[in-house]
């Protein structure tokens, strides 16, 4: 009984971890039709920069706080640099380009943090173990149900409840005609990409503690937040919280 | 009077075709015009050209004496222009209220502010209440839109339309695919609209009844050109409509 609830705590850990990945790539998706195989390397990015504001500030939480945005700015920077131009063409495209832009990414990585990995600590609030009813369980991993939680209700309520959030699935049901409203789609394809840029770097310090950050972090939790999001339903967030019990 | 839109040496070609050719219209202030010819005449593209959608290969669009030849869709829409589709576009996803609400929203932009959005989401959702009581589906605000009968989805298309507040409204086919009753329903709505907005209406039309019914001035078109306008008992008496509406006329 004891090991069904830890192992029970340990999958929604993960798959929080993994819903703040996956509900980003399926929301680009649904935007933009991209796949984006760069996705994974936004919460590397995440995690890295985590440990170096973590190294300079000495604090885990400003990290937290701060972190998400520089990513997801990166993200918006480079979607209106380059993927921006190439809508139009066949998917091939998008998929080399984002790929290409991942191993630009990784490597620009290791060459500025070298090939170890980075521990990170977790705040002292979060270190240690809790006792559940008999079970020792990681603090910080409880942490992660419960930002997972949040994040997945915050985004559903932001789509469901905000102006932003309303033109955002326009545009993800019919983009031409949302253009045709007067909607600014190029603009809207730009934040959309940042946000859910920002939603993996959020991913990637929140996992540093749990996970190191490590050159291949991203590669490896690409591939499952694609499972995710097939499963859940690409271009659909609620899918992909969905996916994760899986 | 000047005109709220006018057409000047109008024309668009695609490749060898060409589509639309030469067309010279002036639109007065709240006159409702339709626009008839028949199949494949060029209508639709012609109101692709007037609404920013395809850009024209000659000639200008002239809208309140501002020429607007050079702008996209969603800048001519922010201007006043508003526009159904022959093909029902709507976003079946979303509930009536919200695709009303979107419209509203998207013509009005900066959706992107973080802060004090508040007053400005009720301010459009209030508009969007205004314009669905007005075309009658204030009941089903709440119902997903692809739950709607089909008439109802056309009456929402023409809400979201209305919602933008434009001074131009171009309808494309508003009663294709509907049944007797729900064109005289519409029909009905459409004057009604018409009326109480003080909007200008340009409206591409099959069915002739409909035409003779609402327009105040007709324009025909054939093999895009145009070859009569005026009002419906000057088109029907016209030799030419007649050739072109038999098939006589090359």
């Amino acid at each position: 009984m004891a090991n069904v609830l830890e192992q029970l705590l340990n999958a929604l850990a993960l798959a929080g971890l993994l819903f703040l990945v996956s509900a980003g790539l399926s929301l680009v998706f649904g935007i933009l039709r991209v796949v984006n195989f760069a996705h994974g390397v936004f919460y590397m990015l995440g995690a890295y920069l985590g440990f170096t504001t973590v190294a300079l500030s000495g604090w885990f939480w400003p990290a937290l706080l701060v972190v998400p945005p520089v990513v997801g700015a990166i993200g918006a920077l480079l979607e209106s640099s380059t993927l921006r131009f190439i809508y139009r063409r066949p998917p091939i495209y998008q998929l080399l380009l984002t790929f290409g832009l991942a191993l630009i990414l990784e490597e620009s990585i290791r060459v500025l943090y070298g090939p170890t990995a980075k521990g990170v600590d977790p705040p002292p609030l979060l270190q240690g173990a809790i006792d559940l009813g008999g079970v020792l369980y990681p603090r910080y991993r409880l942490f992660l149900v419960v930002l997972g939680c949040t994040v997945g209700v915050a985004v559903w309520l932001f789509l469901r409840k905000t102006r932003a959030g309303l033109v955002i699935r326009a545009v993800a049901q019919n983009s031409e005609m949302a253009d045709c409203l007067g909607a600014d789609v190029v603009r809207v394809r730009t934040l959309v990409f940042g946000a859910a840029c920002a939603l993996a770097g959020l991913g990637g310090v929140a996992a540093a503690p749990m996970t190191t950050a490590y050159l291949g972090m991203g590669i490896g939790v690409i591939v499952d937040a694609f499972v995710v999001v097939v499963i859940g339903g690409l271009g659909s967030i609620g899918g992909s919280m969905a996916g994760e019990e899986e | 009077m000047t005109p709220l839109l006018e057409t000047r040496e109008l024309g668009r070609a695609f490749g060898a075709l060409q589509a639309v050719a030469g067309v010279n219209l002036a639109v007065q202030p709240m006159e409702l015009r339709a626009v008839i010819g028949p199949n494949g005449a060029g209508k639709t593209t012609l109101f692709h050209l007037i609404s920013g959608l395809l850009a024209p290969t000659s000639g200008r669009v002239i809208f309140r004496g501002d020429d607007v030849t050079a702008l996209a869709a969603p800048a001519r829409c922010r201007r006043g222009i508003s526009r159904t589709f022959q093909i029902t576009s709507i976003f079946p996803e979303l509930s009536v209220l919200e695709n009303v609400r979107v419209a509203v929203q998207l013509k009005a932009g900066d959706n992107f502010r973080l802060l004090g959005g508040r007053s400005v989401l009720e301010a459009s959702e209030q508009r969007a209440r205004d314009s669905l009581r007005l075309l009658g589906l204030i009941d089903r605000a709440d119902e997903l839109a692809s739950t709607l009968p089909h008439g109802d989805q056309r009456l929402l298309e023409i809400a979201m339309a209305v919602a933008q507040e434009p001074e131009l409204l171009l309808l494309d086919e508003p009663t294709q695919g509907l049944s007797p009753e729900d064109t005289v329903a519409t029909v009905g709505v459409i004057r009604q609209v018409a009326r109480e907005r003080k909007l200008t209406i340009i409206l591409v039309e099959h069915d002739m009844d409909v035409v003779f019914d609402l327009a105040d001035r007709i324009s025909v078109l054939h093999f895009g050109q145009l070859i009569a306008e005026g009002t419906a008992a000057e088109v029907r008496a016209n030799a030419d409509v007649q050739k072109a509406y038999l098939g006589g006329l090359d």
